[in-house]
């Protein structure tokens, strides 16, 4: 009797004689194929999954509990280090949640460098996860061709901010500081040759024989099952589902942009995959748009209250002194009150909720990662897949360990 | 001002459930129902199935430790509603202690969140199959969020090149956590919101300062 996939009898009789009983196996927590730091404990059956149990956590940090105790400023590079492969998306939901309790707006210019550069994050957050899945399914040169251009990309954050990953740029009220001159040039000389890099990668992947035989109809999640295990971003396209914050609860200045939400039909590895390839090709007209529509003007509120005064005035004014001091020793004190501000990660729903008690620290900072709920969908993906789809699963999920154990 | 059809929600819900809900406000323009405890799974199959509301999505289950309040806790549902375009926030308020009824037979994301809570603040959640710790180190102690839980923990852990494998220590610092009191006890910065005039020159994209 071959092995099958009936979950009623657990113990497979292969002959009379033989009896193979369902066995339990680790895969992790050092696997290269989990892209991370996970132990994933599976009961299988022959080679067919019966239960994944994921056991996370191996990457807290208590983000959360760090947050707590240090003043709003402190707290945006932890948020670099919780989906470090687009370190600025997630900067972008704490500033929005703390310019929501303060009740004010950064400057248009702002509001712009930031969409593009979130936009850069979502480019570089896609590649990555591309190649890696592909790379874990046996592809080695996309991970190759791909991450050339991602190291662009990085060299575009290290410009603005200094860091190729942690970048520490947005700040609430708007951002660290203003574009370096000729950065604009660059990310569209940057945005010109991407399609041609993207589309290199689609002829090896898209219509790959073998690739297609590893995602395709592999750990379908219908549209009712995605909304029941709380799936966002890309995970919840590919199942059908037209939502994507930027279009539905438009913040920042998506309002004023055009371009398209890319949805899946099938809901399996493949339509996941080809939802963020074409989410790329989105990004590039949105970073565009960026750049051109962005007006002159401040890059962060002018309240030396909440952003601090610029270096030459520090060294004649006292005043502007004093607020630079007060600044980074005590920080701002943000009125009573709580939100929860949602902002569309790459990864999906990125939600930031934040209590002040009208101190200089947030008296809770909850971070909701997209991540965490799709890895715990991972039992319901994989149940009666063989342990090589466990792989591809995995990989189309998109997990970054930093944000989904924090 | 919050949208007009979050506000006619919002008094269509306390209508319907007029015994759970024990009263729902507008914080930053979001909604947020408090319910009693006993009824959370009550409310939230509500919200989930009445075709008004349509809540089909529970983004997040989170706690939240207000030390030194009577009743000690609250967990906090955000719930999303796709079709509608809303959003919601279901809070309750718990005690030491107190058992809270499992929402993982509504949503099936509630139950890592869930697990979640229990490893960061101590909530146990009735019904929920799989109740274990989640986050926090196998057998770890404590529950690292509350408020009274040191922000350094209490123990640490080390390889023992002797023993040859890694051991857990009581936490001991060499030097102080440095926690700076930055706060002036003698004058109380005024916050931004009651100083509008400070913002004015570049008032024209603003919005909010009120």
């Amino acid at each position: 009797m071959p092995l099958t996939n009936n979950t009623d009898t657990p113990d497979i009789t292969i002959s009379d004689e033989t009896h193979i009983k369902p066995y339990t196996m680790n895969l992790g927590p050092q696997h290269p194929a989990t892209n991370g730091e996970f132990r994933l404990v599976l009961e299988m059956n022959g080679e067919i999954v019966e239960r994944a149990d994921p056991h996370i956590g191996l990457l807290h940090r208590g983000t959360e509990k760090l947050i707590e105790h240090k003043t709003y400023t402190q707290a945006i590079p932890y948020f670099d280090r919780l989906d470090y492969s687009c370190s600025m998306n997630q900067e972008h939901g704490f500033a929005l949640a703390t310019e929501a309790l303060l009740g004010i707006t950064a400057p248009k210019r702002a509001q712009y460098i930031r969409v593009l550069f979130c936009e850069i994050g979502r480019i570089l957050n896609h590649i990555i996860n591309i190649t890696t899945f592909a790379l874990d399914i046996g592809a080695i040169t996309p991970s190759l061709w791909g991450f050339e251009e991602r190291e662009k990309g990085m060299e575009l954050y290290e410009r603005v901010s200094g860091a190729r990953m942690h970048a520490n740029y947005f700040r609430p009220g708007g951002v660290a500081k203003d574009l370096p001159q000729g950065l604009c040039e660059d990310i569209l000389q940057w945005c010109e040759n991407l399609p041609k890099a993207l589309g290199d990668l689609e002829t090896l992947l898209t219509d790959n024989r073998i690739f297609k035989q590893r995602t395709v109809d592999i750990g379908i999640v219908s549209p009712e099952k995605a909304q029941d295990w709380g799936f966002s971003g890309p995970m919840l396209r590919a199942s059908g589902i037209a939502w994507d914050l930027r279009k539905s609860q438009p913040y920042e200045v998506y309002e004023d942009m055009d371009f398209d939400i890319p949805i899946g039909k099938t809901g399996d590895c493949y339509a996941r995959y080809l939802v963020r390839m074409a989410e790329m090709y989105e990004s590039i007209k949105l970073i565009k748009q960026a750049i051109e529509k962005m007006p002159e003007g401040p890059v962060c509120i002018d309240s030396y209250k909440i952003t601090p005064p610029p270096r030459a005035e520090i060294k004649s004014s006292i005043e502007a002194s004093i607020h630079h001091f007060k600044l980074f020793s005590e920080g701002y004190h943000v009125p009573k009150g709580e939100t929860y501000t949602a902002i569309e990660a790459p990864k999906g729903e990125f939600g930031v909720y934040l209590v002040s008690d009208g101190t200089n620290k947030p008296y809770r900072c909850h971070i909701r990662a997209p991540g965490f709920a799709h890895i715990q969908a991972l039992d319901y993906m994989s149940k009666g897949h063989q342990l090589s789809d466990m792989v591809s699963i995995i990989g189309s999920l998109d997990l970054v360990f930093g944000e989904i154990d924090r | 001002m919050p949208d007009d059809s979050l506000l006619d929600l919002a008094e269509y819900i306390s209508e319907k459930l007029d015994e759970h809900v024990v009263s729902h406000e507008f914080v930053h323009d979001e909604l947020i129902l408090h319910v009693h405890t006993e009824s959370i799974i009550h409310v939230l199959q509500f919200m989930r199935d009445a075709r008004e509301c349509e809540f089909t999505v529970l983004c997040d289950i989170c706690g939240v430790d207000y030390i030194g309040r009577p009743v000690r806790f609250d967990v906090v549902y955000s719930l999303l509603s796709l079709r509608q375009n809303n959003r919601a926030r279901v809070k309750i308020s718990v005690e030491e202690d107190q058992i809270v009824p499992s929402v993982s037979d509504l949503f099936s994301s509630a139950l890592w969140y869930e697990r979640e809570v229990w490893d960061m603040y101590g909530i146990p959640f009735s019904d929920n199959p799989d109740l274990r710790r989640i986050l926090s180190d196998y057998g770890f102690e404590g529950h690292p969020l509350r408020k009274d839980f040191p922000l350094t923990g209490h123990v640490e852990l080390r390889y023992d090149d002797e023993l040859k494998q890694v051991i857990y220590e009581p936490m001991h610092l060499t030097q102080d956590y440095r926690d700076f009191d930055c706060l002036s006890p003698w004058e109380k910065i005024p916050d931004i919101q009651q100083h509008p005039e400070e913002e004015t020159p570049e008032e024209p994209d603003k919005k909010g300062v009120d």
